[in-house]
């Protein structure tokens, strides 16, 4: 089980940052996200792996300012 | 030039010695000049934050003037040293740190490393998670607040500040988005700025919570 932004997440394990991103329709470019409070950077979205146990956080910006 | 003894008793005597000590010792970015930006830098001027470094490549355009926090005189200047004018008119004592230039991941960590704590204020969405995943990386103890979602004609409640990460704060209704055609107008731009405004007095003052 996952935890995203502290909610529990059946989406099966691994899974790659790009895959759940994706899954939740939020364009990559558009997002910050830490694992296990680790920020990881969007060029290696597509590489890193989350596993079972694993607290992810994505902040999602929307444009104006 | 008025003493800046008189404007410093002016300061403690309304915020208080202690509290006033913290601001004008404080030193603070701003990432981007626009609507967040300029109105950010006024409210932080009018705190007698100490040391203020103010980034934005633009020049003062017309259609900025419905919510930035410039005037007709200013047409054409660049918004950084449009904003350090102003802010010099409120307090000429503070210490305005301008850089012209375009926020990269490669020059970011360079131009706010001094700084205890970091507004982003940009415009675009993915400028803004850029800025928020390089600043993160390279500092992960520094505080940072952001903007995100103050657009359109919905009620001011729906702004709020969030603490999300261990170090990051968001500021905005999180989903009105300038991408499905919905409107930047100042009373909402400005009250988010002041939500960033707040949330950085909060931090200089030690609370870290939103």
């Amino acid at each position: 089980m996952l935890y995203i932004n502290g909610e529990p997440d059946d989406t099966g394990t691994p899974v790659t940052i790009l895959a759940l991103l994706q899954s939740r329709n939020l364009r990559p470019e558009r997002v910050a996200v830490e694992c296990n409070g680790v920020i990881i950077r969007r060029a290696a979205f597509s590489d890193t792996l989350v596993n079972d146990g694993d607290r992810i956080e994505i902040v999602h910006f929307v444009g104006g300012g | 030039m008025i003493p800046k003894s008189l404007l410093d008793a002016a300061l403690c005597e309304r915020h208080g010695a202690d509290t006033q000590e913290k601001f004008s010792n404080a030193t603070v970015g701003i990432a981007g000049l626009g609507g967040l930006g300029s109105n950010i830098a006024i409210h932080l001027a009018r705190l007698g934050i100490g040391h203020l470094v103010l980034v934005d490549f633009d020049r003062v355009d017309l259609s900025n003037l419905n919510r930035q926090h410039y005037f007709l005189r200013h047409l054409g200047q660049w918004k950084t040293e449009a904003l350090k004018e102003q802010i010099l008119e409120i307090n000429p004592y503070l210490d305005c740190q301008l850089h012209t230039t375009r926020i990269t991941c490669e020059n970011a960590c360079c131009l706010f490393e001094g700084c205890d704590i970091v507004c982003e204020a940009f415009d675009q969405a993915d400028q803004k998670a850029m800025l928020i995943e390089t600043l993160i990386s390279g500092f992960p103890d520094k505080p940072l607040i952001s903007g995100s979602g103050m657009a359109g004609a919905h009620s001011a409640n729906t702004i709020q500040t969030l603490h999300r990460f261990r170090n990051l704060y968001l500021c905005g209704d999180k989903t009105s988005d300038i991408a499905d055609g919905e409107c930047l107008m100042s009373p909402r731009v400005g009250v988010c700025a002041a939500h960033e405004a707040t949330m950085v007095m909060r931090i200089v003052l030690g609370k870290t919570e939103p």
